[in-house]
């Protein structure tokens, strides 16, 4: 199976070339990447990476030197809620360490794991610029923010009560 | 109250919209410099402001203009530095999050004055709605003539480009920024050539903060030496602070920089006091790179003096005593948290985020959080802390880029102050396990010494 982008999505990879000057599409290349996570599946494969490269005329190395250097980019499979709780210092003094802790008590899931329904993935990762709306975590394109028991059942909720398309 | 400059309109209902942000007298300081002055005045407008640098280390931002090289036929570019990634700082995301078009202004008076005609946001990868809030703006101030070709008909032409990181701290340094923004891993440049002389794409290049470049648009709107008359000092103008931590009221503030550290923690109009009845223990005042400081000193001065919130107050006393701005990110401990713990936290951060090309940061900062965590959970020795004494010395200084440094210094100060919350984990380590240091004296008045009457 060969993939590729559809029309709607060459066209925005377009776009986002065309921000840099003649020559440069080099720079696309994060852009694209996060485009490309989002389109297939919510990491990036070998595959993924390769036709990366192919549109923007790179070779696949430099597309894998950039994958393995940024932390958004997912590297394996993640669940299709990718839950990611902010561990840093200030998320800590307001009690984030609770929230992990309460996602293993709800999920069964330490960072790292995905439950084995393949729904939810739990990662810490380090300040998201929220410190002063702590403890918080991002879910997809969002901020989840204040974050008590409650909330985090609700968020849940929702995610358990979704069909299939993907939040990411 | 103090005076706004930044945040003044940011909760006009509809702001972030061009017709609402226009009627409340936005884009003017656009309409000021491009019909009636030069480039090279509005530069020296912003040199007689006095602003410096709002990224963290607090450059005067006029002089750095005036480094821009000028090679015939060259482009040059303005970068706005979004990657607000300094553990305590969100200040960044409020600004463009509420009023958006005051960047957007800010970046065409100031590319207008640089000669950049390609400018450029990079904003932090996760900040995925920041980033659509932008765009949206961008495409309104292009559809009202503010961006494109020949801008009020000046001949200037300037266009905005949003572009997404996508997780790592070290690319808010500027030259990691730059090899990423051409799409590259984020591995600082040796400097120089600096990026006045060779940036992006080999081009001359500013890279500026986003509050810095939003402050030149009351600059230009009032003139320099209005903004310049606001302050104390070499602290002029207005300096957004974002408080966190063990506060009433997390968030954050557009102070104008006239105000002490305690009205600033304690007063209403801030961050409210400290909740549930504890005490301040502790204070990081500038971002986690920036040391921090017992409450005492935090509030005082070695000299007694009451230390308030302006550049040169802060770093009052040096590293022995004092500390910085930074990047204005306030991170509040009271007296049920623990310094080791939180430093260890720190570390970790350190660690995550070096980029790896230099030994003494890839590998003292793994040192450092290792060691860091044996204390933390009872495992430590004495000797340890020498040791991470020692391995903060080995890193400042020897690197590259600033990051060695900024992981060094957290360490260095919460041992400078903290040694024996250190030595009690070491020495207790069951009941470590089982409570926290305390408020101890780190909040009791500091000794003066007096001058010796002859
Ligand atoms: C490790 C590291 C991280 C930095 N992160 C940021 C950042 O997130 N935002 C920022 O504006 N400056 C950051 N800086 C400072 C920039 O290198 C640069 O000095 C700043 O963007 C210049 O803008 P200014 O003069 O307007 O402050 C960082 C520096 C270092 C060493
Ligand atoms: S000091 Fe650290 S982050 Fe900076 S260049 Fe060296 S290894 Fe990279
Ligand atoms: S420390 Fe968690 S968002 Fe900054």
């Amino acid at each position: 199976m060969s993939l590729c982008f559809s029309a709607d999505k060459l066209k925005e990879v377009q776009q986002i070339i065309a921000r840099y000057p003649e020559g440069r599409q080099k720079s696309a290349l994060l852009p694209v990447l996060h485009l490309a996570q989002q389109e297939f599946g919510g990491w990036l494969s070998t595959e993924v990476m390769d036709y990366v490269a192919g549109l923007l005329q790179l070779q696949p190395i430099e597309v894998y030197e950039v994958a393995t250097f940024y932390s958004m980019y997912n590297l394996k499979p993640v669940g299709k809620h990718l839950l990611e709780v902010c561990q840093t210092g200030p998320c800590m003094l307001n009690g984030s360490e609770g929230i992990v802790a309460y996602i293993y008590e709800r999920l069964g899931i330490r960072p790292g794991e995905t439950t084995t329904d393949g729904l939810f993935t739990l990662k810490t990762v380090e300040c998201l610029g929220a410190c002063g709306y702590a403890p918080m975590l991002q879910h997809g394109k969002y901020y989840r923010e204040h974050l008590t028991r409650e909330k985090i059942d609700e968020l849940i909720a929702s995610c358990s009560a979704q069909p299939v398309s993907a939040s990411h | 109250m103090g005076r706004k400059l930044l945040l003044e309109k940011a909760h006009v209902a509809g702001i972030t919209t061009y017709e609402v942000y226009r009627r409340e007298g936005g884009y003017r300081s656009v309409e000021k410099a491009l019909k009636s002055m030069s480039p090279d005045q509005v530069t020296e407008e912003v040199k007689k402001s006095g602003l410096r640098g709002r990224g963290g280390a607090g450059f005067p931002t006029g002089m750095k203009w005036g480094f821009l090289a000028k090679p015939e036929g060259v482009p040059r570019y303005l970068v706005v530095n979004a990657d607000e990634s300094e553990p305590g700082t969100f200040k960044d995301r409020y600004l463009m999050e509420f009023i958006p078009h005051l960047l957007l202004e800010g970046m065409i008076t100031s590319s207008y004055a640089l000669g950049s005609n390609r400018s450029y946001i990079y904003i932090r990868g996760e900040y995925v709605w920041v980033a659509e809030i932008l765009e949206k703006a961008i495409d309104e101030a292009r559809a009202n003539g503010w961006l494109g070709k020949n801008i009020l008909g000046s001949g200037f032409d300037c266009d905005i480009y949003v572009h997404r990181g996508a997780g790592a701290y070290i690319c808010g340094e500027e030259t990691a920024l730059l090899e990423s923004l051409e799409g590259k891993r984020g591995n600082p440049r040796i400097k120089p050539p600096f990026p006045a002389v060779k940036g992006l794409w080999g081009c001359p290049t500013v890279v500026n903060n986003v509050e810095t470049v939003a402050a030149v648009v009351p600059i230009i709107n009032d003139g320099g030496e209005e903004y310049a008359k606001i302050g104390i000092g070499k602290s002029t103008g207005t300096k957004l602070i974002s408080a966190c931590g063990n506060i009433n009221k997390p968030g954050v503030y557009e102070i104008d920089m006239t105000i002490s550290v305690e009205e600033f923690i304690y007063s209403d109009e801030y961050c409210g006091g400290i909740p549930a009845g504890k005490k301040l223990k502790a204070c990081i005042p500038g971002g986690s790179s920036v040391p921090i400081l017992p409450a005492n000193l935090l509030l005082k001065t070695a000299k007694g003096e009451t230390r308030m919130m302006t550049y040169e107050s802060l770093a009052d006393g040096g590293f022995a005593s004092g500390s910085m701005m930074g990047s204005g990110g306030f991170i509040v401990l009271d007296d049920s948290q623990c310094v080791v713990r939180h430093t260890y936290s720190l570390a970790r951060f350190y660690r995550h985020e070096s980029c790896g090309q230099c030994s003494p940061c890839r590998e003292g900062t793994g040192w450092m959080e290792k060691i860091l965590w044996n204390i933390e959970t009872g495992k430590g020795k004495l000797s340890d802390i020498d040791l991470l004494w020692d391995i903060q010395r080995k890193i400042e200084g020897n690197t590259i880029c600033p990051l060695g440094d900024a992981a060094a210094w957290p360490v260095a100060a919460a041992i400078r102050h903290f040694r024996d919350e250190f030595e009690w984990h070491v020495l207790h380590p069951d009941e470590a396990q089982q409570r926290n240091y305390g408020l101890m004296h780190y909040a009791d008045p500091i000794h003066v010494p007096q001058p010796v009457m002859a």
